[in-house]
């Protein structure tokens, strides 16, 4: 089986963590995944802000990434919804025939990862390890859009060391929505303020979910809370292994800071001390 | 009345200014988290409730797909059942034959069932401007009404509203138009109810002449159907002489039978209710029975304009249940005003630019008043893909400016991200860039996010709006397709950075 890696171009540019650990996941599985390197983005963005005509040429350029592929795997419930749902809208729009064939081609063949992993390859417990107190997050899009289900939890709880407590009003959409976090941010915000609520009121200290846009935008938000509890796709978790980097063993981030700091910021910031 | 939608800024001013209102916010969660739970619950009781949605919209869709053959059989209908049948092509037209009736019948004062096509086409505005006046005899239509205020749900139009302050609204108002609020009236619901049956009681026994909508339209008999809970629609549709009733053409079903999905549905999605308390039906006249005179006034007003959208037509099934409103988390913020109409929520934001067009900036702001969650369809009982529609008319909003002669700032950005996403030589280079623009943000940023990575600071601009409330990652300095190439796909090392 030909397996591809479409990374997203939000993992790409912003989280290239969370694609080396797709990559170190699905070696340790046994396969042998490949990143076409004419891949770009789904085209998602254009296509939920209204641009179809400037979506047309992105989508063209996702079907001759990924063709004659087996799978294509995606860490992105939304881009794998994507794939599957509105390439068909743009190759239509774009009244070329043969966009309309290649993306029929595409579109089944996009997994997001849970599915890939527990659907393709016929596994729950992939062997990571990971003892911390965790809570998922299910994004809209691999819940409405693509029905993963409970393909995720049963992941994590299939994970070593793991505590996974239930998120309140979990199916709750978090209020990224893409270009809607920027054009409607107040609402966006006031979205993201409940939901940093609920992941606070569970005492985790990882949120975990299966897109890193709407993990950015959580994230974003506990983090300017100084809310103590940082965010993780689900490949790292499932990534991380008792031996792996994925896990490393506790350091203490003052003292790197510190030890970095003469070289880089020297004389910049009298307010540290 | 005063209250108008008329010159509401865009969603995102107006949502702004709602978010803000702190009793607004917590009478909104209380009421969308109630109300949400109780139709889950008797949804759940269902097991073909997958079918029966199924069937739902494939009555609706059947009916629409003929909508003019079915159209025409409803006329033939009520007029062999002795009712008049009204075209109206918009809201003047249907305005101007409601108030002709009254006129002649001498009367100044009408009283309504509760009827979103009557507000759709702001009768009640219209008739005070020809002296008549419109009593409201829904409780919270009346809430509404005494309160100068305006809807902000298509159920429940005073949702936004808690019994305190309904106990003041009936408190100060009532006794202008009618029978005052009794002494000593307290906030308990009971009471308030009381208040209102008294004061509605005179208005119906009052009443010469009622205005109505209708739930559905029955083609093959002639039949209309009000569904409601207060037995205030019954009273108007029986008491008075004269009925005028105000229906949209999307509410035609072919046959009585269609009914039957349609009944079950609705109360469940609705005010989740295994079945409707009342449930009215009347079919022209009934010599000695009810209303002796019976007025059909059937709406266009922007409905063939829908109908001929392939993707939003779909819009037309909608029974007005509100189920799409009570789950979507951004009305149960921003409440129901935010969107400048009468239909708030998912379904308003694609019914009214498909009713009219997306020229003016307020409703070509509406469909982008949604994150695209998806939990408006996983409710909607005629399973209309409201997302779907949603981006269909962002994409209607998008193409309505391509002929602009300065293109907005949006649109050379999306264009210049198409360029970059057409060619992964150009992104690469554009993640260079990032990369090295994220080693200025992180000097600047001097925040470190929870785990230990460095967030960009405060950003300018477009930015601004991300940055105000959100800590943002700075771009690392190597891209995933950077560290593939200089790795061989993570041979080289060991793969973690």
């Amino acid at each position: 089986m030909r397996v591809a890696l479409q990374v997203t171009c939000v993992n790409d540019a912003m989280f290239p963590d969370t694609g080396k650990a797709v990559v170190r996941l699905l070696r340790r599985l046994g396969v042998d995944v490949d990143f076409p390197g004419a891949q770009t983005c789904c085209g998602q963005p254009m296509v939920n802000t209204g641009y179809l005509d400037e979506a047309v040429p992105v989508v063209r350029t996702f079907v001759d990434a990924f063709a004659g592929y087996d799978a294509i795997v995606t860490p992105s419930g939304s881009c794998a919804g994507s794939a599957r749902h509105q390439h068909s809208i743009v190759a239509e729009r774009s009244g070329d025939p043969a966009l309309v064939a290649a993306v029929a081609e595409t579109g089944p063949k996009t997994y997001e990862l849970s599915e890939f992993l527990v659907d393709v390859l016929g596994v729950t417990d992939v062997g990571a390890h990971f003892p911390h107190r965790v809570t998922y997050h299910p994004t809209c899009h691999s819940l409405r859009m693509l029905g993963v289900g409970d393909r995720p939890q049963r992941l994590l709880e299939a994970v070593r060391g793991i505590t996974l407590v239930d998120l309140p009003q979990a199916n709750e959409c978090c209020g990224f929505g893409g270009t809607f976090a920027l054009k409607n941010a107040d609402t966006s915000v006031a979205m993201g303020a409940d939901k940093a609520r609920h992941v606070r009121d569970t005492g985790a200290e990882v949120l975990v979910a299966g897109d890193n846009s709407c993990l950015m935008h959580i994230g974003g938000m506990l983090s300017r809370q100084r809310a103590g509890v940082r965010v993780m796709h689900l490949a790292e978790i499932l990534a991380s292994t008792e031996e792996s980097a994925g896990d490393p063993e506790p350091d203490n981030p003052l003292v790197e800071e510190v030890a970095q700091r003469p070289s880089r910021d020297q004389g910049d910031e009298g307010d540290f001390r | 009345m005063s209250a108008t939608f008329v010159g509401m800024p865009a969603f995102p001013t107006a949502a702004r200014a709602a978010l803000g209102d702190t009793q607004l916010r917590r009478n909104m969660a209380h009421a969308t988290h109630t109300i949400r739970e109780k139709r889950a619950a008797v949804v759940a009781e269902v097991e073909d409730w997958e079918d029966l949605r199924l069937a739902g919209a494939g009555v609706k869709e059947a009916a629409l797909r003929d909508l003019a053959t079915h159209l025409e059989t409803l006329e033939a209908s009520l007029t062999r059942a002795g009712a008049t049948v009204h075209w109206a092509r918009d809201a003047e037209e249907a305005c101007a034959i409601v108030a002709r009736i009254t006129h002649a019948h001498g009367v100044d004062e009408v009283v309504k069932v509760k009827s979103m096509a009557t507000a759709e086409i702001g009768l009640n505005e219209a008739l005070e401007a020809e002296g008549i006046a419109a009593w409201e005899t829904d409780l919270a239509e009346l809430i509404v009404q005494l309160g100068d205020d305006l809807p902000s749900h298509i159920l429940v139009p005073a949702i936004h509203r808690n019994r305190a302050e309904i106990r003041e609204i009936f408190r100060r108002r009532m006794g202008d138009v009618g029978r005052a609020a009794p002494g000593g009236l307290t906030d308990d619901p009971t009471a308030l109810a009381g208040a209102a049956r008294e004061h509605l009681r005179e208005k119906f026994l009052g009443a010469k002449v009622a205005v109505s909508g209708a739930n559905f339209a029955v083609a093959d008999s002639g039949t209309l159907v009000v569904v409601e809970s207060e037995g205030n629609g019954r009273m108007c549709l029986t008491l008075p002489e004269v009925l005028i009733s105000v229906v949209g053409i999307e509410k035609v079903v072919a046959t009585w039978s269609d009914l039957d999905p349609m009944l079950r549905l609705l109360p469940r999605s609705s005010t989740g209710e295994r079945m409707n308390p009342y449930t009215s039906t009347w079919s022209g006249v009934t010599p000695g029975d009810g209303p002796q005179e019976v007025h059909v006034v059937l709406l266009d007003n922007g409905r063939t304009r829908a109908l001929a959208d392939d993707v939003g037509r779909q819009a037309l099934r909608c029974i007005r249940c509100s189920a799409c409103l009570n789950v979507c988390p951004v009305y149960e913020r921003t409440g129901g005003h935010a969107y400048g109409s009468v239909y708030p929520g998912p379904i308003g934001a694609i019914l009214n630019p498909l009713l009219r067009g997306v020229e003016d900036e307020q409703t070509a702001s509406l469909p982008y008043a949604s994150s695209l969650c998806g939990a408006c369809f996983e409710v909607c009982p005629v399973r209309i893909d409201i997302p779907s529609v949603l981006v269909d008319q962002r994409a209607a909003v998008v193409d309505s400016h391509r002929d602009d002669r300065v293109p907005k700032a949006e649109a050379v950005a999306m264009k210049a991200a198409a360029w970059a996403f057409s060619d992964s030589r150009r992104l690469a280079w554009a993640e260079k860039a990032s990369g090295l623009g994220g080693r200025v943000l992180r000097r600047f940023g001097r925040t470190t996010l929870p785990g230990g990575r460095a967030a960009a600071g405060r950003l300018p601009g477009p930015g601004a709006g991300w940055t105000g409330a959100r800590d943002l990652p700075a771009p690392p300095e190597e891209s995933f397709r950077a560290w593939w190439d200089r790795t061989g796909g993570g041979q080289s090392e060991g793969g973690h950075s």
